[in-house]
């Protein structure tokens, strides 16, 4: 089985959010980065799961500047067998899913997977923009995946409920809690991920229809206001006058 | 949690939940390579999974949570930075003491775990093993299946060594081991013993004693008030029989137990560094969400004072232990440099947690919070390895070339 899994950093849950000056970049000074923890615990993990049951490989990539190396190491640490780094900004889910979609056509895969979103932008769009590339099936949201010669089982939340499909390999998946179990890398996975390839790629041409006008930041929150448990009048009292919901 | 009057004002959350985060005052990270950051992001990962949520009812029951063994073999704890040859991690010093200092910030009991089996034990045999004992102990050593202690300090013989009356006899193909070692760490739930025994000559010995060897046992000190989610014991040998193909080849005399206490003092310089930073962590959210007279209380300057103060302190012990590592990477860190930083360090981080717990008020004296744990782990800290005052000493001779010791 020849599994392609994409990857991509976000920055660290607690990071400060911040724009530049004229609000169309993100900040990224003083910003710890880590690998979009549904990319790393779901998506890759099951790869790995799949590889080490029925045998095969696991390719991971990412559309990024050199700066993600250190994210792509952490996959190599964890257990896949190589990387490829298409090197340009990811400007856009279209553009990403473009470069992702032209490099996995000549690669022959079985499957592609992907977290179901990042935890920074939500797109969740890039997994599916891929399979439409490729003109290949695609499943969202997958939780469990149980995969039977070139047929998968797939479990897919839905409201309410459960979803359950079936798919003939090749096909893009997108992969939600459940699918996996994180995985750390443990001390000779880091140091073998030092040997293992990582290809630097330039991208294809693309003229991106999509371009980012501007981000704003919510609104902050107001503070709590604690009300003593014996004291219900106050609490009527605040909820009526102040924020005026009774 | 409620006070007297019942109004809600301490922070609810507790070191139940790790909100850790690390602190990197001077940019330290920019020092680290990839290696060195991606297994401190591992090892701090696995103590919040692993760790943290366990660690205060351990230490409260004086319990070593055992199962931790495994796991630390898996994540690459044990020796990470012996040759993979061993089923170790072949990574340098300055990634053995970010294992150390991301162990420590978890607990200084489980960073003992560690440092016992991968300095202590597994050191000394990659270091003076033939490479029949190498290959026999430790890559079971590596993954845990095997657990060591390291036996050197007796009831009677603790900053003085040198005058240890363990002993062994010659006794054709073996020899005939006598005598006690006290305060051994991991003793009681080891499968080896690396001891050291004087010879008939006098000279000090390194040996690989069994479990299961006649004349062998290793009961359990009780009542320690400190490092109690380590489990500590005695090795006690009553004409024990051990082949003298369990004698390390290549050593003779106290360099042999010296040179493992400078790896593990090396990893305790580091270490160290875990605990402060945990302290301080705690500290400063605590003050940031703690409410008197109408503020947080990290809004008052003398609050203040211990928080700036403390972050001055980690981010010097922080350069101490980095240079240490870069020194250690090419072979050139000498013992008197590792005792300073051990002594600076573990220190600092006793002093951090004697202020973090003041900051925490009465809060500070619950195990709500890791502070008092971090701070009676450090009073064995400052003593095993080589006393605060000894280290003083080894400085001192090390300078005036006077030995103050004797
Ligand atoms: C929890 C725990 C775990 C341990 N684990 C291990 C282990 O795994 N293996 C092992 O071998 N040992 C271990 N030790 C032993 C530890 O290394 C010794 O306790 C330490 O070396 C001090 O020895 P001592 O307790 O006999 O104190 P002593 O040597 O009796 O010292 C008492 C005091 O006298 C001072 N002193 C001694 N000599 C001088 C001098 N010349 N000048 C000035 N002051 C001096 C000391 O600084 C100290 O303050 C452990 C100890 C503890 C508490």
């Amino acid at each position: 089985m020849k599994l392609l899994v994409c990857v991509t950093q976000t920055p660290e849950t607690t990071a400060n959010i911040s724009f530049n000056a004229d609000n169309t970049e993100f900040n990224t000074t003083g910003v710890n980065f880590i690998m979009n923890p549904y990319d790393e615990w779901y998506a890759l993990v099951r790869a790995l799961e799949l590889k080490e049951a029925q045998g095969g490989s696991v390719t991971i990539i990412n559309v990024g500047p050199a700066t993600n190396d250190t994210v792509i190491r952490k996959g190599l640490a964890i257990g896949a067998d190589d990387a490829v780094r298409i090197n340009a900004e990811p400007k856009s889910s279209m553009f990403v899913a473009k470069q992702i979609s032209e490099y996995a056509k000549q690669g022959n895969f079985d499957m592609v997977i992907s977290g179901k979103e990042s935890i920074d932008y939500n797109g969740a769009s890039v997994a599916a923009m891929i399979a439409e590339y490729l003109d290949l099936p695609f499943i969202s949201f997958g939780t469990k995946m149980e995969v039977n010669e070139n047929i998968a089982i797939i479990n897919r939340d839905i409201e309410g409920g459960e979803e359950v499909v079936e798919v003939a390999t090749p096909f893009v998946l997108s992969a939600a809690k459940g699918m996996a179990e994180q995985r750390i890398p443990n001390m000779r996975g880091i140091m073998m991920a030092k040997r293992k390839p990582l290809n630097i790629i330039e991208p294809v041409a693309f003229d991106d229809p999509v371009a980012v006008v501007g981000y704003t930041l919510p609104s902050a929150k107001s503070a709590v206001k604690m009300v003593d448990p014996e004291d219900m009048d106050e609490l009527v009292r605040l909820l009526h006058e102040e924020a005026k919901i009774i | 949690m409620s006070n007297l009057n019942g109004k809600a004002t301490h922070p609810t959350t507790s070191s139940k939940t790790d909100r850790f985060q690390g602190h990197d005052y001077y940019n330290v990270d920019d020092l680290l390579n990839e290696d060195h950051l991606l297994a401190r992001d591992a090892v701090r990962e696995w103590v919040k999974q692993e760790v943290s949520p366990i660690i205060e009812s351990y230490s409260d029951r004086a319990e070593c949570p055992k199962h931790l063994f495994k796991g630390l073999a898996e994540i690459g704890a044990f020796g990470p930075s012996l040759p993979a040859k061993y089923g170790c991690g072949g990574m340098d010093e300055i990634a053995y003491g970010i294992i150390m200092q991301e162990l420590e910030r978890g607990d200084s009991g489980i960073r003992s775990m560690a440092s016992v089996q991968g300095s202590l034990v597994m050191y000394p045999i990659y270091r003076f093993g033939s490479e029949e004992q190498k290959m026999k102990y430790l890559p079971k050593l590596a993954s845990g299946e095997m657990i060591g202690c390291f036996g050197l300090t007796e009831p009677d013989h603790g900053s003085n060594p040198s005058g240890m009356i363990t002993n062994i006899r010659d006794d054709g193909d073996h020899v005939i081991l006598n005598g006690a070692k006290m305060w051994i760490t991991n003793s009681p739930v080891a499968d080896i013993a690396v001891v050291w025994a004087k010879n008939e000559a006098g000279r000090i010995k390194g040996i690989i004693v069994e479990k299961g060897m006649k004349g062998f046992s290793a009961p359990e000190i009780h009542g320690k008030l400190s490092l109690r989610a380590s489990i500590t014991g005695e090795l006690v040998f009553e004409d024990v029989r051990v082949p003298k193909a369990n004698i390390l080849p290549e050593v003779e005399g106290l360099k042999g137990p010296l040179s493992c206490l400078s790896k593990a003092r090396y990893g305790i310089a580091w270490g160290a560094i875990g605990a402060a930073m945990d302290c301080y962590d705690s500290a400063l959210r605590y003050s940031q969400e703690r409410i008197q007279f109408g503020k947080p209380i990290g809004q008052f300057q003398l609050t203040q004072k211990k928080l700036a103060e403390m972050i001055t302190e980690i981010t010097k012990a922080q350069l101490l232990a980095w240079r240490l590592g870069t020194l250690a990477n090419v072979g050139k860190a000498t013992s008197a440099q590792i005792s300073m930083a051990k002594r600076n360090n573990v220190h600092m981080a006793l002093e951090i947690a004697r202020e973090a717990r003041q900051i925490h008020g009465g809060m500070g004296i619950t195990n709500e919070y890791p502070i008092m744990r971090h701070m009676m782990n450090l009073e064995t800290v400052l003593t095993y390895e080589g006393t605060h005052d000894i280290h003083l000493l080894i400085t001192g001779m090390d300078v005036t070339g006077f030995n103050a010791f004797k």
